[in-house]
């Protein structure tokens, strides 16, 4: 019964989508108001559907009800509860709900705090929402049924990969679900832009929000994703350039880029054009990450459901959404006004470069998922592989002075700086970051060079952060209590999310230069050492999980003077006949002591464990990067500027150059 | 359903495939295990979804990763060893994609188009630069001059 | 000319489509051999009997035939195994190496199934295997009577194949001199 009215609302969620693409455009063409207001109710109504469809997916789990096809192959009853319910969305089907679950809140949250819209904008966004529900919830419904029975229903289910039954499938895909389908209301906001012929400083200054929201949970989904697959793959590895992983980082980049551009747009009237097309193919790459995972084309380790039937789905989306979008683009973006001037240095120019290296790094990610695919069609013979080394040797070449150029970014005054400016307000940074640098390699030799200079760029990134606040502290009268607690959100956001880069940077580049290991055999009692470390196996034994056997390894761990104990588990799930490997770790501040296990082996002293021990210097700095990347997010949405109505013309105040700008705008 | 006891475990575990590089695959000379664990991690192994064969618990990368140190214990040059593989199975088995002519969007690319949106965007603002920027007003020259 | 640059997006956009729509009627996972062409790799190996004849590469002269790389406990192997015994049937020469499989299990499963081959070796070690660039089983070649590799099938022989790409090409390399 439930999954029939599952089943039904998300028919009703798609009859209301439809109506809801349609009639409120009409109403913003015709100047219609009652029209244009039924999108705002329709987009509320289908959410409550989608909602009720959802819950009743996830009651089903909850309940083992094993009639409903999709519980039955991926719910055990052995399997602990929050998994069972976490497996809604650890499957395709469940997760195309998910998505569009994720589709409709979004729709109804831009009709609910949408009030400072304009009316014809606001309608013009909610149709286009509504059409790429419609198409998903279609997707859905005709090629992903959830709510599919199955007769007669076994007794029990089959249960969710061993790997996938943990913490991280309960945060990680919702995360992720949020940024990719977040920027579906950025896209959105393009297309409608396109429509109405006008993206001027209101229109960016309503739709930055936007981007946050969607930047900031695909920011945490990411880290966490990095994070998962560290922990759980039994290795340390903490990123792959696995095509999935490379989806997900891909309108990460452009959103990255959109984030920065919209500023422009929005202080500056500039880069109008410009913002629009990333907003069009961040959310584009969001899709054909979905595509990617889901139709074969490439071999990844997160592969599920590859039906070549959902591809072609998937691909005909592509094309109605990005290609329609980007025709309307070559279509309308010229008569677009082009906005405010601005000289060769300056913020904006800054924030171009930025965009352009973004976009590079971009292309970098993009080749490499997708070049096999693209020498399948120009030299089939010749089959390629594209793996970390090529990542390594382009994407960090052109990270590297995208990274220089942040710190200097909100140094530049808008509109128009001097280059002799900018030198002074850089000499003190940059001779201390030359200064730091040169002790480093010093200290750590000439073969760590490239560690010292990432080192060194960390401290650059966290330097820039913390002088961007300062230089925002200090009045004509040295240091003001005044100007700090005037200094909006915004700008405490900005300097966080760049620290928090640095952060990542430093975790980087300690973990590809000093992190060690070593795989040895050993018997309880024996001892390993590893660089700084010492590793004694204590003991081992057998336990039982809720639906898996484990056989435990107890360590004593040395390191810098301090001992700790670890447990490693290798565990095999009978039902599926899975093993996982759990691995111990030890986490500080400067870094974790990681230790797995695997078969028994014969040994030089008899037979005993084969135990992997790695040293991970400042490992979890790049997590925390990524966290703090996502407060910065954070505590830009939570500036009050974003919730008073959006101005008419440009802002009279611009967050970074106080001084300066009520003049500019004056003179202009 | 009974519990196995510890040796059972073993033997079940026994059963499953072994992770990645084993104890008894590794070469005495650390010199040369080095060197075979560096090139094991620029080959990809084949019948995985998208790992090297460094890290692979397959028993075709396990095979590989043994001739891989075979190769080496001949007195085999890296550049000999990964060959030796490629001959065997193409360029697929290479992490790090060859540069030929098929392939030289792929490591250009970026740069291309770094160099190309460099370039129109200097183009974009000389030409907007002379056409149509108001010359500095006396406030802001002043401004200017002060930092 | 700043026209152009706004329909570039949408120029590119399609050419990319054109590219994932060819990829999706690919699989990517079938791997090209290097032997296409070539002669087969030298290898010599024992059969699956002890002290019985075993096979070499110098047995894939004069005569085109197929060799087929399948183990015991290869799961699709069965499958493909009555298509093997209808090609030897026909007269062709069908050769197999048992890849990674105890001798004793190679021969019990004969007995259950039949044997097709002309001769079967035993590559317990994988070593021919990979000279072979095999990446699962079964996998099979047609070899030509120079005792190059002409063709190269990835996973098992269907009726269909053999009858649509394989048995045509086997008849015209008989009629090569």
């Amino acid at each position: 019964m439930l999954a029939e009215i599952g089943h039904f609302a998300l028919i009703l969620a798609l009859l209301t989508a439809l109506a809801q693409a349609l009639l409120p455009m009409l109403g913003a063409v015709r100047g219609e108001p009652s029209l244009m207001a039924f999108g705002r109710s329709a987009a509320q109504l289908q959410a409550l559907l989608i909602l009720t469809a959802f819950a009743m997916l996830m009651i089903s789990f909850g309940r083992a009800d094993f009639s409903v096809a999709l519980v039955a192959s991926h719910a055990a009853l052995s399997q602990p509860l929050p998994y069972r319910l976490a497996a809604t969305w650890g499957n395709h089907e469940g997760s195309m709900l998910l998505w569009v679950l994720i589709l409709a809140i979004f729709g109804a949250g831009i009709a609910r705090y949408g009030d400072n819209l304009r009316a014809s904008l606001q309608a013009r966004v909610l149709s286009v929402q509504a059409m790429i529900g419609v198409a998903f919830l279609a997707f859905s419904l005709f090629t992903s049924n959830p709510f599919a029975r199955l007769s007669p229903a076994p007794f029990d289910g089959a249960e969710l990969n061993p790997l996938l039954q943990d913490p991280g499938l309960v945060f990680h895909p919702p995360l992720l679900y949020l940024g990719y389908v977040g920027f579906s209301v950025t896209f959105s906001f393009a297309v409608a832009a396109l429509l109405e012929g006008r993206a001027d400083a209101a229109w960016a200054r309503w739709m930055r929000p936007w981007v946050l929201a969607a930047w900031i949970p695909l920011t945490c989904g990411i880290a966490l994703g990095s994070f998962w697959a560290y922990y759980e793959l039994g290795w340390g590895g903490w990123w792959f350039w696995d095509p999935v992983e490379n989806a997900s980082l891909m309108p990460w980049l452009l959103g990255t880029a959109l984030l920065h551009s919209a500023i422009v747009t929005e202080k500056r009237q500039a880069l109008a054009g410009w913002t629009i097309l990333l907003a069009i193919l961040a959310f584009s790459l969001s899709l054909i990450g979905t595509f990617l995972v889901r139709s074969g084309i490439l071999t990844s380790v997160h592969a599920f459901a590859v039906d070549p039937a959902r591809g072609v789905f998937i691909l005909a989306m592509i094309i109605g959404s990005t290609g329609t979008a980007l025709a309307l683009f070559a279509w309308r973006a010229p008569q677009l006004k082009s906005g405010a001037l601005f000289g060769g240095i300056s913020r904006e120019a800054g924030l171009t470069l930025n965009n352009l290296f973004l976009m590079a790094v971009t292309a970098v990610v993009f080749l490499g998922t997708f070049y096999p695919v693209i020498m399948e069609a120009i030299a089939p013979a010749d089959k390629i592989s594209v793996g970390p080394p090529y990542y390594n040797l382009v994407f960090v070449p052109l990270a590297v002075p995208l990274l220089l150029l942040v710190t200097m970014g909100p140094m530049l005054t808008w509109k128009r700086d001097s280059l002799r400016a900018l030198m002074a307000k850089l000499r003190l940074p940059l001779l201390a970051t030359l200064g730091l640098g040169l002790v480093l390699l010093l200290a750590l030799g000439a073969t760590n060079a490239s560690a010292a200079f990432g080192f060194a760029l960390a401290f650059w990134l966290v330097l820039g952060g913390v002088l961007a606040l300062l230089r925002r502290w200090r009045g004509a009268n040295g240091f003001s209590l005044r100007l700090l607690r005037s200094t909006p959100a915004a700008v405490f956001g900005m300097a966080l999310a760049h620290a928090g880069l640095g952060v990542t940077v430093a975790g980087v580049t300690a973990m590809s230069a000093f992190a060690t290991s070593k795989i040895a055999v050993m018997r309880p009692g024996e001892t390993l050492g590893i660089g700084r470390m010492s590793v004694t196996l204590l003991s081992v034994n057998e336990a039982q999980g809720p639906n898996y056997q484990a056989m435990q390894a107890h360590f004593r761990v040395l390191k810098g003077g301090s001992s700790r104990q670890l447990s490693s588990e290798r565990r095999f799930y009978p039902i599926s006949r899975y093993q996982t490997t759990e691995a111990g770790i030890g986490t500080s501040f400067t870094g974790n002591s990681y230790i797995a296990i695997g078969d028994s082996a014969a040994g030089p002293g008899g037979n005993g464990l084969v135990v992997r021990a790695y040293d991970h210097p400042l490992v979890g700095w790049i997590w925390f990067g990524g966290l703090m990347m996502a407060m910065g997010g954070a505590a830009s949405l939570a500036d009050r500027r974003f919730r008073i109505g959006a101005p008419v013309r440009a802002p009279a105040a611009s967050a970074s150059a106080p001084a300066l700008q009520p003049r500019l705008v004056a003179a202009e | 359903m009974k519990r196995p006891g510890l040796a059972a475990l073993l033997l079940l575990m026994l059963a499953a495939p072994a992770s990645a590089v084993q104890p008894d695959e590794m070469l005495a000379n650390p010199a040369l295990e080095a060197r075979a664990r560096s090139i094991s991690a620029e080959l990809r192994c084949v019948v995985c979804q998208n790992q090297s064969i460094d890290d692979s618990d397959a028993p075709l990368a396990r095979d590989l990763r043994i001739v891989v140190r075979e190769q080496l214990t001949l007195g085999k040059s890296d550049t000999e060893t990964i060959g030796y593989i490629v001959t065997r199975y193409g360029n697929f088995v290479l992490l790090k994609p060859p540069l030929e002519p098929a392939t030289y969007a792929l490591w250009a690319g970026p740069f291309a188009l770094l160099g190309l949106g460099g370039a129109a965007l200097l183009v974009w603002s000389r030409r907007r630069q002379t056409a149509e920027a108001p010359p500095l007003s006396p406030a802001e020259a002043a401004e200017l001059d002060r930092l | 000319m700043q026209r152009l640059l706004f329909i570039l997006p949408v120029i590119a956009f399609l050419a990319l489509v054109g590219v994932f729509g060819f990829g999706l009627t690919k699989d990517p996972k079938a791997l090209p051999s290097q032997l296409i062409d070539r002669p087969l790799p030298p290898f010599k190996l024992p059969g699956i009997e002890a002290g019985g004849p075993g096979l070499a590469n110098t047995a894939f002269q004069g005569e085109p035939a197929l060799l087929n790389v399948f183990a015991s406990w290869c799961a699709a192997c069965p499958q493909e195994h009555p298509v093997l015994t209808r090609i030897s049937g026909e007269g062709f020469a069908v050769y197999g190496i048992a890849w990674k499989d105890k001798p004793q299990d190679t021969r019990d499963w004969i007995a259950r199934f039949g044997n097709p081959y002309r001769a079967i070796a035993a590559d317990e070690a994988g070593h021919t295997a990979i000279d072979l660039g095999i990446t699962g089983v079964p996998e099979s070649f047609v070899v030509d009577r120079k005792g190059r590799v002409r063709f190269k099938q990835i996973g098992p022989i269907s009726p269909e194949i053999w009858e649509a790409t394989i048995k045509p090409l086997m008849l015209k390399l008989r009629a090569e001199t």
